[in-house]
Parts: structure tokens; sequence; C-alpha cells
């Protein structure tokens, strides 16, 4: 289950080997991830999903080279990464789109860093804009869009860095339902017409099923990796899918496993709350 | 609903200017009772001369005592001070951002010093620059200081952690995450920041200017009150708060040009 299979190397562009992650705090250390492996193929999209805590964007920030790891090795194409790694390109779940840039120039940053000249860059820019469906909207500023629209404008902004990997940390998140289907169905096209590898980090399973190849499911505290599940639906895939008999067996199948988790993570939750509330009366 | 629909135009004409329309009555009432208290007996007219007065000596102030060329001396003393607060001030909240230690040593000082008097030491600035434009503006300069660097530094730190994980993530060497980053999301809050240091620049050099005899307005209303020229005094006074009053809203207006994408 945690093991690598033997030929890794060859067909995974992203190796994470037996990766553990432990915080110092003040009730003692917190091991936030803890000897997770698994590999990402060529073109493939993975989806990582697991309750709330369980590690996830810690998960996300060891891969990123935002963070430290205790132990273990995490690689892209064979080169450890300590720090973050061109071929990787970060979604992040909070808003993350520059309010001083329009549009243009927020999807533009990444080309600016290379020096592209700048007619070169906007036509650039444009091209990406376009693919998260935003055209029109080229010269408004953040502040003048929708979450889901700044949200698309940050996934064109890591897009335009062409990066071997995308990876994504809750990206729809703080989205409503609809736009969360509908961007869903936006990123799966990207993805297959891009044919980008891609690693969605999400608590939900309906997404997860949708979108992904295979769905990696984690505990709670610690987070391990409890199952890696192949989704065999048909591709393409649309919102629509959601309704299929296939998509509700896979559905419950995660569920079942994620429910063990998420009322584990609760319960543990209410006694940590009843422990620090309750002491002092 | 429909109450709101059959008399649209008026109402919300009505309502936009209210504020603005209740301020200016409310000044001029007070003016009115000024007067009134003042005709009547109540308040000496030695102490405080009648609203009517003070106006009436208006176009004798700006046309006798050169108010034109005494406002343009104390708004230039301003603007270099403005200048000087901008370029060390920003510089010196950026460097204490960028040196841990320098901000934990002096945060706090910096801190006390912006509520501190700073203008009681003019003395000191008179003797290291003499009686002439550079101890005012200095004096303006270095009173005005603490709000430009505090506001810069927490501009700069406040930036969210996000977009600093944005630039990490496109590897960004320590250069453009400044630049490219932290600089430009912290520009509304520096702003801010020189905002407040120009008027407190504005309020110091006019202090300055009273206090060492020298210069623009301040200079004028020191005259005209040791001259006991009251309503010529008052008239100076109403001058200065017109000006400052003018300077704020300049300030604002650009302000809001400057970060309007924001
Ligand atoms: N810098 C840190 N210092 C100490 N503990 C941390 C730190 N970052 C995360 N943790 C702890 O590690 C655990 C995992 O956190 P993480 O943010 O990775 O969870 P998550 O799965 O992303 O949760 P969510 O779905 O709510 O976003 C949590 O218990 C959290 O309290
Ligand atoms: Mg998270």
């Amino acid at each position: 289950m945690t093991s690598t299979p033997p030929n890794a190397a060859n067909t995974d562009i992203l190796v994470v080997d037996d990766v553990v992650v432990r915080f110092e705090t003040q009730e003692g250390p917190v091991t936030a991830v803890d000897h997770v492996s698994f590999g990402v193929r060529q073109g493939e999209f993975l989806s990582v999903i697991g309750p709330s805590g369980c590690g996830k964007s810690t998960l996300f920030n060891v891969i990123g080279g935002l963070i430290g790891h205790t132990s273990g090795v995490v690689s892209v194409g064979g080169e450890t990464i300590n720090s973050p790694h061109q071929s990787i390109g970060m979604v992040f779940q909070e808003e993350s789109t520059f309010p001083w840039r329009s549009v243009t120039d927020n999807v533009a940053f990444p080309l600016e860093l290379i020096g592209m000249p700048k007619a070169q860059r906007i036509e650039r820019a444009r091209h990406f804009i376009s693919l998260v469906g935003l055209d029109g909207f080229e010269n408004r500023y953040p502040n003048e869009l929708s979450g889901g629209m700044r949200q698309r404008v940050s996934l064109a902004r890591t897009l335009a860095s062409e990066p071997k990997i995308l990876l994504m940390d809750e990206p729809f998140a703080a989205l409503d339902e609809q736009t969360r289907l509908l961007l869903g169905d936006k990123v799966l096209q990207i993805q297959q017409q891009l044919k980008q590898t891609t690693l969605l980090i999400t608590h939900n399973i309906t997404e997860a099923v949708q979108m992904s190849d295979r769905i990696l499911v984690m505990t709670y505290r610690p987070g391990k990796v409890k199952r890696i599940v192949d989704i065999d639906l048909p591709r393409p895939r649309t919102s629509e899918i959601v309704g299929s008999e296939d998509f509700g067996r896979y559905v419950a199948q995660i569920w079942a496993d994620l429910r063990e988790e998420a009322s584990r993570g609760m319960r543990d939750e209410e006694e940590h709350a009843l422990h620090h509330t309750g002491a002092p009366s | 609903m429909t109450m709101t629909a059959t008399t649209p135009p008026r109402r919300f004409n009505l309502a936009s200017v209210l504020p603005a329309l209740t301020g200016l009555g409310t000044l001029v009432a007070f003016f009115a009772l000024m007067e009134v208290l003042i005709r009547t007996g109540a308040l000496n007219r030695f102490i405080v001369p009648p609203p009517s007065e003070i106006i009436a000596s208006f176009p004798r102030i700006i046309v006798e005592e050169q108010v034109l060329h005494r406002f343009v001396l104390t708004l230039t003393e301003c603007l270099t001070a403005g200048v000087m607060l901008t370029v060390f001030g920003v510089a010196g909240g950026v460097l204490m951002h960028r040196f841990k230690l320098l901000q934990q040593a002096c945060e706090t000082w910096v801190a006390a010093l912006a509520s501190a008097p700073v203008v009681l030491c003019y003395p000191l600035f008179l003797v290291i620059y003499g009686r002439n434009a550079w101890t005012i503006i200095m004096m303006g300069f270095v009173s005005a200081l603490p709000p430009v660097i505090l506001k810069t530094l927490e501009g700069i730190s406040g930036t969210r952690k996000v977009l600093v994980n944005v630039g990490r993530s496109f590897n960004l060497t320590p250069t453009q995450q400044f630049w490219k980053i932290l600089f430009p999301a912290a520009l509304p809050t520096i702003f801010v920041g020189i905002r407040l240091g120009l008027i407190f620049a504005l309020i110091n050099v006019v202090g300055v200017e009273f206090l060492i005899n020298f210069g623009g307005l301040g200079q004028l209303i020191n005259e005209l009150a040791e001259r006991y020229d009251l309503p010529g005094t008052y008239a100076a006074i109403c001058f200065v708060v017109l000006v400052s009053v003018l300077f704020f809203m300049v300030l604002e207006k650009a302000e809001r040009w400057l970060t309007r994408a924001e």
C-alpha cells in the first residue's frame, strides 16, 4: 500500500518517498505527514483527499518546496526537491491574485520573470486567459471580479509558467457548489487539452471522483496513505457524469474510507475542545 | 419601493449633499452664535473679535501681508520636508523590515517618538541650522518621520502570506520578491503613512515658523498677534486652517487615484 511500484522511477514524474513532516509546538511535536509515499505519472490527474486537518496542505507545501520535511525524499524527474522547483506550478487555497495588477499583468507575471518581451508576453497571457474562459476581462483588476473568476486568474497565472506538474490545494474550496462544478469542468478540459500532469488536493469526494485517474485517501492524524483508488471512468468527463451508477459506486467506496477518518477526526477535536475549555472551570 | 420609485431624483440628490450641508450649516450656526454672544457683550470682544470683523479683515491680510507669498513659502517648506520624509521614512521602514534586529531594537522607540512633542526640540535645531528655513524644514521632517516609518513597516510586514508564497513558488530572488510583491502590496499603507507624515509636517512647520518668527504663515500669525491686530490674527489662523483642509483634500484625492486598483 505504501510502497512504490518497482518501476516507479521510469514512469513517475513526481515521487514522494517515505516523507515525514513533524512540527514542534508548545504541546509537543505534531506529526502532520507520516511516512507518505506515492508517485504521479506523466499526464496523470491524481487527487489527494482527506478530512480537515489531516496534513493535506502540509504535503502541498512540502511538494512545492515551501517548507522543509523531517525525513524522506520528494523528487521531480529524478531531481530531489528542497526548495521551490521551476517544473512545479502551485495554485493556492486562498485568494492569491495580485490586486495591483490587471488580469493580463497577473497572468503575464511568470513570463515577465523570464524576461519575455512585452508584446509577446501579453499575447501569451491572452492565450491562457482565454483558456480559463476570461476573454473580455483582460484589463480588469481582481477587485472587479468574482471569487471564481479570481481563482481562474490564479490558475491561468500558474499555467502561464508552463509547469510540468500542476499542484493545486483546494482551489475551489471557497466557491459555491455550482461554480465549483463548472470550474471543475474547466480544469478537466484544460488538463486534457494540455495533457497536464496534475495533483489536486481536496476534501470534496465528488470533485475528486469526477476529475481523477487515481485518488489517494489520507488518514486523520497522523496523515498516512490509507488507500489509493483507481477511477476507471471513461474520458472525456464532464460534471454530467455525476449522475451515473459507476460514479455513485466510487463515491460510496471513498466515503466509507473517509467517514471512518472524518469521524475519528471529529471525536478527536471534540475531546481536545473539552479538555481545554473544561479544565479551568 | 413604490415611494422611492415616484420621487427618485430629488431624494437621491438631497441625500447625497446632506452631510456636506449639515457640516456647513453647523459651522455657520457656530459663527452666528459667536457673533451674537460678542455683540451682546457675553464674550469680550478684545479676546475674541466678532466673526464679521475677521471676515472683513481677509482682504487686508491678503493684500497687505502678502499671504500668497507666505503661503508658497510654507508650502515649499512642507513639500521639501515631504520629499525627505518619503525617501528616509520609507527607507527606514524597509530597513527595519529587512533587519529584524533593527526592528526589535527601534520599533518601540519610533512609536514613542510618534506621540512625543518633538517640536519642543526647536531650540536645538535653531542652534544647529540657524534661524532659517532649514530649521523649519528639519523640524517638520523629524517630527513627521515616525508615522512614515511605522506605516511602511506595517504595510510590508502585513503582506498576505499567500502572496509571499506565490512569489516563492515562482522562485523569485529576494530583490524581485521585494519589488514585485512586498512593495506593491504595501503601497496603500505606505501612502497612508506619507499622508499622515505630510499633515504632521504642515502642523510643525507652521508651529516652528510661529515660534522662531521666521518664514511663512506661522510668522504672519506671530506678527499680527504682536501688533495686537486680533481680527487679522484670527483671519490668518483661518487661512492656515483653510490651507490644511485643502492640503488634506488634495492628498486624499491623490491617494485614491494612486490606489484605485485596490
Ligand atoms: N506551521 C505549523 N506549526 C504547527 N503545526 C502545524 C503547522 N502547520 C500545520 N500544522 C498542523 O498540522 C496538521 C495538518 O495541517 P494541514 O494544514 O496540513 O491540514 P489540511 O489537511 O490542509 O486541513 P484543511 O483541510 O483544513 O485545509 C494540523 O493539525 C495543523 O494544526
Ligand atoms: Mg489545507
